[in-house]
């Protein structure tokens, strides 16, 4: 479904990403693993258009993406919970729902409705507080939000920047339930994490970076066993 | 003593009536703050250019010897030719003066300087293509001198009225807009985040266009108010009612939409109760005295702002 090949990307002079090479396969949870400033942020901006990449190729569905603007990318189909939430904290709860349904403006009224629906009972915590600004939800809440967000566009691809970041432990299991649930209704995942371990607990194949190269790849159950990756981002010794 | 406060409603009213027009044009510095963090200190000019066109066009309809100049009809003709021109030039000096900058990543200096520079380009253009003797407008022949209404023993002028309800209704079509549609939501989003509305499939670049077509179409109606009211224009005119419309966006709280309408009706009374107790001369040293206590008790303003730490240009 995606596929990056020998992307080189970074901000100005700057390399970030050394010819990396991905790929997710439709209905998968594929997990990216890597430290701070080890490039899986620029991987997911490089895959939105939102950072260009200097030399490959990126393909979405079979076609390049890589030169397309990021409205374009995004209506067909791929959609970001960003690092640390962003959500429209001056909007509220529901606005930001609708923001997230804006590349389906033009589709029936009834389809967007049982959408928002659908979050709603995913978590009905954003129904009790739909005409609350986003800005003055909990962090556990405005994850939800900007979870839903991104629902909101019925994306084939959702794409997640460290969902478990300032959580707590509790609600990080909650979280990757969820975006279980999610994969089990018909969309597919890439996820970004530090937290190895509950990512891998829910991924079916990872990638590991390491300095803007791919380190590592295979199956989470693999990658798992992997003393490398238990030492380094299992915190074991 | 009592003499000023005599005449205090009726200053008042004028008060109001030039503080609905501040606002109108602090409505277009604010929406261009909130969205890029930029000062267009071209804005002026754009408000200047909307009152040569409509006085352009009312000598046109004068000329043209339609006969029943009714202001019911004149007015919103006026109106609607000077925001489309101030509108689209407002557009174009985006596409053109500040869009080359910001999207090559020149710091927030660059656009600000950019347009100082339009603003001194603008400002000769028009001195250069229309003179530097101010142009009068006919207001008598639209609203003669007998049309007004005593209330409670202040006399207002009919033009008076339609300035008042002029601004009062375009900023409330502008807050309908920005709170209750698709569009204002993305100007809010875009407001507030950029890359994450571009995320959500927003084309940026459109909605900063749209933001800067409506504020400086608000300034382009704001020149034809001014220049029915105090029937004399020129090309130096955006300057001072710049400065003030900027101070006005300030006061209220800058990115803030109702804090710029507030900023601009607080700063028109102001000015009113200066020229009734005080010295006209020192209208503008109150206002920018107001402006200088505002910032030092409360330097986000009234309202407060409304700016994102996120969009840096």
């Amino acid at each position: 479904m995606l596929r990056l090949v020998d992307v080189v990307a970074g901000y100005g002079p700057i390399g970030v990403l050394h010819q990396i090479s991905l790929e997710v396969k439709a209905s998968e949870i594929v997990c990216l693993l890597g430290g701070n400033a080890a490039g899986k942020s620029t991987t997911l901006k490089a895959i939105l258009g939102l950072v260009r990449p200097a030399t490959g190729s990126i393909e979405f569905d079979g076609q390049r993406i890589d030169r397309l603007p990021t409205e374009e990318i995004v209506r067909r189909g791929i959609a970001l919970v960003p690092e640390s939430r962003r959500i429209f904290a001056r909007m509220t709860v529901w606005e930001n729902l609708a923001m997230g349904g804006y590349t389906r403006r033009a589709n029936p009224m009834q389809e967007v409705t049982a959408d928002l629906e659908r979050v709603y009972t995913l978590f009905p915590r954003l129904r009790d507080r739909a005409h609350q600004h986003g800005g003055t939800l909990s962090g556990g809440e405005q994850q939800m939000l900007a979870i839903g967000r991104a629902l909101m566009a019925k994306p084939r691809l959702l794409l997640l920047d460290e969902p478990s970041m300032g959580l707590a432990p509790v609600l990080v299991e909650q979280v990757f339930e969820i975006i279980q649930t999610i994969n089990g209704q018909g969309t597919t995942v890439l996820v970004v994490e530090q937290n190895a371990a509950v990512a891998l607990s829910i991924a079916h194949r990872a990638y590991v970076l390491q300095g803007g190269r791919m380190a590592m790849q295979g199956s989470a159950a693999d990658l798992l066993k992997e003393d490398h990756v238990r030492r380094a981002y299992l915190g074991e010794d | 003593m009592l003499d000023a406060l005599g005449i205090l409603p009726q200053q008042l009213v004028f008060g109001l009536a030039l503080g609905c027009v501040y606002g109108l044009i602090a409505l277009g510095y604010t929406m261009v703050y909130g969205i890029l963090l930029m000062i267009n200190f071209a804005h002026g000019e754009l408000f200047t250019i909307g009152a040569y066109v409509g006085w352009g066009v009312l000598v046109w309809l004068i000329n043209a010897q339609l006969g029943g100049l009714h202001p019911l009809w004149v007015v919103p003709v006026l109106l609607l030719m000077a925001m489309t021109v101030s509108g689209v030039l407002g557009v174009t000096l985006e596409r053109f003066a500040y869009r080359p900058l910001y999207t090559r990543g020149a710091t927030r200096l660059g656009p600000l300087i950019s347009a100082v520079g339009a603003s001194i380009f603008l400002q000769n253009a028009i001195m250069l293509t229309q003179g530097a003797r101010m142009k009068v407008y006919m207001t008598n022949l639209l609203f003669p001198r007998n049309w007004y209404v005593h209330i409670a023993g202040v006399r207002i002028s009919a033009l008076v009225m339609v300035m008042i309800s002029v601004a009062l209704s375009l900023m409330w079509l502008l807050n309908l807009l920005v709170q209750r549609t698709t569009l204002g939501r993305c100007m809010r989003a875009v407001a507030e985040d950029r890359e994450v509305a571009a995320v959500m499939g927003v084309n940026v670049r459109q909605v900063i266009s749209l933001t800067f077509l409506l504020g400086s179409a608000l300034g382009g109606a704001a020149g034809v108010l001014v220049g029915l009211y105090y029937t004399q224009i020129d090309f130096f005119m955006g300057y001072s009612a710049g400065l003030k419309a900027f101070t006005a966006a300030v006061l209220g709280g800058i990115g803030n939409l109702r804090g710029a309408m507030l900023g601009g009706l607080v700063l028109g009374l102001i000015e009113s109760l200066a020229v009734t107790f005080l010295n006209p001369a020192y209208r503008d040293v109150v206002a920018f005295v107001v402006l200088i206590l505002v910032l030092v008790f409360r330097p986000t303003g009234l309202l407060g702002e409304s700016v994102p730490q996120s969009n840096k240009v």
